[in-house]
């Protein structure tokens, strides 16, 4: 059921950072669909253009010390998944009726308004559409079937076989989710980040989520700052060209450093912390990651990264997500997540009150599917 | 264009050293008995006096390109006040049998204006049992939650003031133009991240963690208003706290190119029987490539606050 609901409407993009398996059935997938293709890199080129004409008309955004202007609040929900689906939005860029079909697809998909599928998934989807973002249920502007825009399939490219040690290191997570999935975590070590709110959507490469999409920009000489809602975590670059931080110092979102290319901020992200959680499966110590920032008009920014690791991935993969200036009238609210972080302590109470009544609970690796 | 950003920069720090001097001369001129000041002024005792004391020269700070000062950089404060704002001795931490000198508090002087907190009488109490708890925790019941334990031990946001005499580094965030009406100021500690909406008339929408703030110009000052917190954080170790009423006005005022001078007035019905002061410098890091880190503690408090519902071998 999962694997046919994934071969029809792809992942959509927004559970990867916060969902607890997208990423891994999304790679098991992937091999299992990969395995008899070529899995030959080649020259990273994306497959739609991107709108190198457009520099022109955005050279009118400038800060008064004369960079480029990227300053504003801005929100990448789509409900665009990453992944190209088959059927329906089986080609890369869809016409205006097609849109509208995969669209309305991708929203009666999502939505958490549903009441079918059975009492455990309804149960799922107990934070309804009250609590949600409703731009995640729109398709990107540019009525693209994936944001993955290299490779031409829209799909991450095959992976390589994994080292014993980080297999091993795959099964333990994997172990563990089952674990927390069953309602049973043994440990606090069982939670995924987010759950833990160490990193949710804050850390780079940031991904559209169910709800929290927005991104504050301010800029200084010299400084580019993004601040997500998610969790708080400004992220400040320096543009000056100093060497990234030593190679002993490891953080959870990264070490960034920025240089505009005309008018594209283009930023460099190294020194993530080993038990840093990328796309639940790249090895921080490979991983290389390169983001574009482009401002395309009043209020649309291009945001568009390339990932790549040799340990993972058998060639770079890219991704654009429009992000999309909000309204004045709206703004962004304090995300407190650990200081009242109920969730830790009523899953490990829970379990421990489980045992304790002696309920024998089996580890479950899947969930039904709710975004 | 960044050497035109240079060129600008350092004219404006040029002028900034020439208006400052002339501030001297004149100060000189009109009050015979002030100390003397001469343009090298670190170089004569009697000005030395006066920074002992505390006191800076005048200074005329740099400016952004739409005329107010320069804020931006990385700054921290020196005092011990999250210790304890008021005066204090040197003290063990918690658990010294176990910990030793790591997590004893340093000695310090009141950054408090006149020394002392006004407390009402009936609220001096909690202050006391804030102190006693402050290192337990109990996170069973989500309805006693917030009861026990200093916010900064469990990894929460500090909120205002205290985020700004934590021993930890901040960066400020200071844009120019109409693009951008908003400061940012993200602090080291706990990822927490402030906004600043320059010249809104918004009032808070929810109560949060690090408040509401709301920035003006008072000269060459920043001033924030903040307003809309939660009650639960502390202003320092020694438990002194605040209700709902919380209401903040800091003022940020460049002394010299590596100092801002901080003053907050806090404001707090419930709590204190009239307004109070808090000021103490910041000063700029100046390390080279200096950037912010993580003390991202989030991981450093789940055994603390969890570690009793978590599964253990069987003995």
């Amino acid at each position: 059921m999962i694997h046919r609901s994934l071969a029809t409407l792809g992942i959509p993009a927004m559970v990867i950072a916060v969902g607890s398996m997208s990423m891994l059935m999304s790679q098991a997938s992937q091999r299992a669909r990969n395995a008899a293709t070529d899995p030959q890199t080649k020259a990273a080129t994306p497959s739609v253009p991107p709108p190198g004409a457009a520099a022109a008309k955005t050279s009118g955004f400038r800060t008064p010390w004369g960079d480029p202007d990227l300053q504003g609040v801005w929100n990448d929900a789509t409900s665009t998944p990453l992944q190209r689906p088959t059927g329906v939005a089986s080609k890369d860029v869809l016409n205006d009726a097609e849109a509208e079909e995969f669209q309305d697809q991708l929203a009666g998909h999502l939505s958490r308004d549903r009441r079918d599928g059975g009492s455990e998934v309804d149960a799922n989807r107990a934070y309804n559409e009250h609590w949600m973002d409703a731009r995640r249920l729109k398709i990107t502007g540019d009525h693209r079937t994936s944001l993955i825009v290299d490779p031409e399939d829209g799909k991450i490219p095959p992976l390589v076989p994994l080292s014993a040690e980080r297999q091993k290191q795959s099964d333990e997570r994997a172990a563990a989710l089952a674990r927390f999935n069953a309602g049973m975590p043994n440990t606090y070590f069982d939670f995924e980040l987010p759950i833990r709110c160490i990193t949710r959507t804050d850390m780079p490469p940031y991904m559209p989520t169910i709800y929290n999409n927005d991104f504050q920009i301010v800029q200084s000489p010299g400084y580019v700052v993004i601040a997500p809602e998610m969790i708080h975590s400004a992220r400040i670059i320096p543009l000056d060209g100093r060497p990234h931080v030593g190679k002993n110092l490891h953080l959870w979102l990264g070490d960034s450093r920025g240089h505009w290319d005309g008018n594209t901020l283009v930023l460099e992200t190294t020194n993530f912390r080993p038990d840093s959680d990328i796309f639940r499966a790249a090895d921080p110590a490979t991983f290389r990651l390169t983001e574009r920032l482009t401002r395309m008009d009043a209020r649309t920014i291009n945001y568009e990264y390339t990932v790549e690791d040799p340990h993972t991935w058998t060639r770079p993969w890219t991704v654009r997500i429009p992000w999309t200036r909000i309204d004045p009238a709206e703004q962004m609210y304090e995300y407190a997540c650990h200081e009242d972080n109920y969730d830790e302590s009523h899953f490990l109470m829970g379990a421990r009150e489980r045992e304790r009544r002696g309920e024998v609970v089996q580890p479950i690796p899947h969930l039904p599917s709710v975004q | 264009m960044r050497n035109r950003l240079l060129t600008i920069t350092s004219a404006c720090v040029t002028m900034g050293i020439a208006f400052a001097a002339l501030a001297l001369v004149l100060a000189a001129g009109q009050q015979a008995a002030a100390p003397q000041q001469t343009a090298s002024q670190f170089g004569e005792s009697s000005s030395l006096h006066a920074l002992d004391a505390g006191q800076f020269p005048p200074y005329k700070p740099a400016r952004m390109p739409d005329g107010h000062p320069d804020l931006n950089g990385y700054w921290q404060a020196l005092v011990s006040a999250d210790w304890d704002l008021q005066d204090h001795e040197a003290q063990p931490g918690p658990k010294p049998e176990i910990n030793g000198v790591y997590g004893a508090g340093p000695a310090g002087q009141s950054i408090v204006e006149g020394g002392e907190i006004p407390y009402r009488p009936d609220a001096l109490a909690k202050k006391k049992t804030n102190f006693e708890t402050g290192a337990m925790v109990d996170v069973s019941s989500d309805k006693t939650w917030h009861n026990l334990g200093d916010p900064e031990l469990k990894c929460y946001m500090p909120g205002v003031p205290r985020v700004n005499y934590l021993p930890y580094p901040f960066r400020i965030v200071q844009s120019a133009g109409p693009s951008s009406p908003y400061m940012l100021i993200s602090y080291e500690f706990a990822s927490a991240t402030r906004i600043i909406r320059m010249n809104s008339k918004a009032e808070a929408p929810i109560p949060s963690w690090m408040g509401w703030s709301r920035g003006r110009w008072d000269g060459d000052t920043l001033v924030v208003d903040v307003t809309g917190f939660r009650e639960e954080t502390w202003f320092d170790r020694a438990g002194d706290y605040h209700s709902d009423q919380l209401h903040v006005v800091e003022r940020y005022t460049p002394v010299s190119p590596f100092h801002l001078m901080y003053e907050a007035t806090i404001e707090d019905p419930k709590v204190f029987t009239r307004p109070w002061k808090i000021r103490f410098p910041l000063y700029r890091r100046m390390e080279q490539n200096f950037q912010l880190l993580e003390f991202k503690c989030e991981p450093f408090t789940e055994e603390m606050l969890y570690g009793r519902f978590v599964k253990r071998p069987n003995p």
